[in-house]
């Protein structure tokens, strides 16, 4: 059996708080993780879940109360392990004085490359993530959105095995999201373990071979997407557009929603053939098709619940799969 | 990783930090040793005003005196016993340090005592040292203590009998005061300078003095007036041994053989009295007494 | 892997020539020496060594500013910025990002230090129009400027780790203050009779970092020499404290969670 990607065992993180740093808040209470190479992994969990605080512990922000964990068989505390990791923190802030290119350059140094191989990886790069217009743009006059961009090239550059990403699609619109999510199944055709975080599910179903799910820091459960998140679909959601010079179907415009020329409705999963007759009759220009499911925040309140329902002594859910 | 905080790069500082710090505190040393000739040669008071200084130090006024009274130690402790030590920035710290803090007393004493010390011992200059006691009587003139320096100033330092029985006899006043205050007034009206005022006057410095080295010149000024006076009834014996044998004596044991004086017959240091030509007697050239030779010598 | 703090050196001393506030202050600077030179041109007979006096005062003034001001955020806005976090996750120890920084504000003040200075010996030679032996005098005491900013900047750095500026800043001045009058702490020692007080004073005076050390301006203005011994004497303990201070920190920052 080869190494593991990532392997957490019984990670847990303590915080002082209040006042007079008397009480202990558990932020992060034993977990235990593998990750296998090539894998595209999900770490899900609701805000404050603990997510971003494994993170940070596995990148050597901060520091663990007890337990371990190893990249690549390679203790988190050994600096040097951080030359085959990339790493997106949540909300990226960097030096905003530098330019784009700069600020590569920079962190493109820490690596062995020579000026020649860096020039070279940092255009790459730069176009992979679709800023080589604002290559020389300093960093303070960016959107949050080209930040995030200049966070994923920056993790990915020195061509690392293992990338970290916590809350890679958030703050993006949809062309950029689907640009993060691109970039993610490039990574792992090429063969590369991709760690992110995130509490969009549907990001999650589609990218991960596996997902992980932290609700309150306590795992609940590891296993493929599919098996975790219920397929209770409430219906469909349809956007349409009327084109110019038709008129819409009164009777399905009157229960949408609108913005301006664009049209939302929710039909029951039942009726979405007939729905999308009446549109393509009407010879509305129909926009996308969706499976409407519980958010994320459901799933979660519902999980939260079966826990305090369950017997269990450890509290955990059984619903780990096997691997 | 169970540790949560870097236990080896602590444990690297403690075991480095100690080592080099006595490195640090090796090299200060050489340091000092090399600074020394710069800061002796050309001290510089960059503000010589006290009452700029004192609007300067934003109130902290107490503890800028206190550096600067240790500053004018300093200053002298350096400087004394080298030969052309001039002391000139002594009256200027003095007065910084009174103006901050009028009422540090041991500086006036230590001003009275040093500002006016004629020879390598002091400034020489008894006028500036008036004028540091008149600003502390003018800032104090319920401390009867300023009116002994003073009193002592006009009169040994500036043999002015009238003006020191004055300052004695205004001391003498405060109700506070000592007795030997009205008994000085008295007598260096009457007196004058003759030795056995002035050993009093010393003898009163060197009881209330608290400053060390105050007290410590005071007791070498004590000691050669009462060297002064042990050599002037040497002198009478001894004519009254010419009267008797009809020579001067060669030695003091003669003297006491002939039962004219009695007693140790040793100067305050613990040198035993010579004879000199024609019965004058002297003091053992190996004591380090220095006679004053402005005190009233009858011995010509 | 020595390399590294040298990046980190690079990309600080960019980002203060980038930020705007440091050309203020030295616009001030070079402003503050031309008022000299007019006011010197003004009286008849102008002193030298009233000239080297205010101009090597107003140097060290300023470095001094520079470095605190500069020094207390070093690290400070790294952790409030969040900036820190994907450096650390590049193969960088954090002792080497200290010393990175350490080193990218000190060249920072070097460079500024060496320019104000090269406007001085311009004002000078203006005034005197010659370069006498003196001169030696105001090189060393501006290199021992220098010894004296990387002090402070150490102590800047340090405090930066783990406190707020405002408060960084007060801990720095206070030290330096305190350092200023090292030899008078000293010597209340030798003016007290109480042991313990002499034992505590001269305690204090070997482990505060003594600054009065590198001051050499008023024998600068009067073109005295200085023992050469002095001068390696000088490196020597400023360097010495600059490791010990940079050690402190790496040994706190080390084992630090951040925010």
């Amino acid at each position: 059996m080869s190494t593991p990607a990532i392997k957490i065992e019984g990670l847990t993180k303590d915080y002082a708080v209040g006042f007079w740093r008397k009480k202990m808040r558990r932020s992060l209470d034993h977990l235990d993780l593998e990750v296998n190479e090539g894998e595209a992994f999900g770490f899900l969990g609701p805000n404050g879940a603990g997510k971003t605080t494994t993170l940070k512990l596995l990148m050597g922000l901060i520091f663990p109360t007890s337990g371990s964990a190893q990249v690549r068989g390679r203790s988190i505390a050994d600096v040097s392990m951080h030359r085959e990791i990339g790493y997106m923190p949540e909300q990226p802030y960097f030096y905003d004085y530098l330019t784009a290119r700069e600020l590569l350059d920079y962190f493109a140094r820490f690596f062995k490359f020579n000026a020649a191989e860096r020039q070279e990886r940092i255009a790459k790069f730069l176009g992979r993530v679709g800023l080589t217009e604002s290559a020389d743009v300093q960093l303070r006059k960016f959107s949050k959105g080209m930040l995030q961009r200049v966070g994923i090239a920056q993790a990915i550059l020195h061509d690392p095995q293992v990338i970290f990403l916590d809350e890679p699609m958030s703050g993006l619109d949809p062309v950029g999201r689907r640009e993060v999510r691109d970039i993610i199944l490039e990574l792992k055709k090429q063969g590369r373990t991709v760690f992110f975080s995130t509490h969009i599910l549907s990001d999650a179903e589609m990218l991960c071979d596996r997902v992980a799910v932290l609700v309150g820091g306590k795992l609940l459960g590891v296993g493929a997407p599919k098996e975790i998140v219920s397929m209770e679909i409430h219906g469909m959601e349809i956007l349409f557009e009327a084109r110019p010079g038709s008129a819409l179907p009164d009777k399905l415009t009157e229960q949408a929603t609108h913005t301006g020329d664009r049209f939302r409705i929710e039909v029951p999963e039942a009726e979405v053939y007939s729905a999308l007759d009446e549109l393509k009759s009407s010879q509305a220009r129909i926009l996308s098709v969706t499976p409407l499911r519980p958010s994320l925040e459901d799933y979660f309140l519902k999980l939260v619940g079966q826990q305090k329902n369950t017997a269990s002594a450890s509290g955990v859910v059984p619903i780990e799969m096997s691997r | 990783m169970s540790a949560s905080n870097s236990p080896r790069m602590v444990r690297y500082a403690l075991l480095t930090i100690p080592v080099l710090f006595v490195l640090i505190i090796v090299l200060q040393g050489r340091i000092d040793a090399s600074t020394a000739p710069l800061q002796q040669e050309k001290q510089e008071l960059l503000i010589r005003s006290g009452p700029t200084l004192k609007k300067m130090s934003l109130g902290y006024d107490s503890l800028l005196a206190d550096i600067y009274w240790t500053r004018a130690v300093q200053y002298y402790g350096s400087r004394v016993g080298r030969t052309g030590g001039k002391f000139e920035l002594l009256a200027p710290l003095l007065d910084i340090t009174t103006t901050l803090d009028p009422k540090l007393m041991i500086a006036y004493r230590f001003g009275t005592i040093f500002l006016s010390e004629p020879g390598s011992a002091g400034a020489g200059r008894a006028d500036l040292a008036v004028d540091l006691v008149k600003k502390g009587i003018a800032a104090n003139p319920d401390d009867w203590r300023l009116y002994q320096d003073l009193g002592f100033l006009y009169s040994i330092r500036l043999k002015d009998y009238p003006k020191a029985a004055e300052a004695y006899l205004e001391g003498s006043r405060n109700p506070r005061a000592q007795l030997f205050m009205k008994v000085l007034a008295a007598k260096v009206a009457q007196k004058g300078n003759d030795l056995e005022t002035s050993k009093l006057i010393w003898d009163e410095l060197y009881n209330t003095a608290q400053d060390p080295i105050v007290r410590q010149r005071a007791l070498e000024h004590l000691q050669t007036v009462q060297a002064q006076l042990d050599l002037e009834r040497l002198n009478e014996s001894s004519e009254e041994y010419a009267r008797k044998f009809g020579r001067y004596p060669t030695t003091v044991e003669e003297m006491r053989v002939a039962g004219l004086v009695g007693g140790k017959l040793q100067d305050p240091a613990g040198h035993p009295y010579v004879m000199g030509e024609n019965g004058v007697p002297q003091l053992d050239p190996n004591s380090p007494i220095v006679l004053d030779p402005d005190q009233k010598a009858p011995l010509q | 892997m020595s390399a590294i703090p040298g990046i980190v050196a690079v990309n600080t001393f960019r980002e203060a020539v980038r930020d705007r506030v440091l050309y203020n202050l030295i616009f001030f600077a070079l402003m503050m020496m031309a008022a000299a030179v007019l006011v010197g041109g003004v009286s008849i007979g102008i002193e030298r060594d009233v000239m080297v006096n205010l101009g090597l005062t107003a140097i060290s003034l300023f470095g001094i500013v520079m470095a605190i001001f500069i020094g207390v955020g070093l690290v400070y806005k790294e952790i409030e910025k969040r900036t820190l976090y994907s450096v650390l996750a590049k193969p960088i120890q954090r002792w080497q990002f200290l010393v990175g920084k350490f080193v990218g504000l000190l060249l920072t003040l070097v460079v500024n230090t060496v320019l104000m200075a090269i406007g001085l010996s311009a004002a000078l030679f203006y005034v005197t129009r010659k370069f006498e032996r003196g001169d030696g005098t105001i090189v060393i005491a501006i290199y021992f400027i220098l010894l004296e900013l990387a002090l402070i900047t150490a102590l800047a750095l340090f405090f930066s780790c783990f406190s707020s500026p405002i408060l960084s800043t007060l801990y720095t001045l206070g030290i330096y203050v305190a350092g200023m009058f090292s030899p008078d702490i000293r010597d209340i020692g030798m003016v007290t009779s109480s042991p313990v007080v002499k034992a505590v004073a001269k305690v204090i005076y070997y482990v505060l970092p003594n600054f009065h050390n590198f001051n050499t301006i008023a024998a600068a203005a009067h073109s005295e020499t200085i023992p050469l011994a002095l001068i390696w004497q000088n490196t020597a303990y400023a360097g010495l404290y600059v490791v010990v201070i940079l050690i402190a920190a790496s040994a706190m920052f080390s084992g630090r969670d951040l925010k």
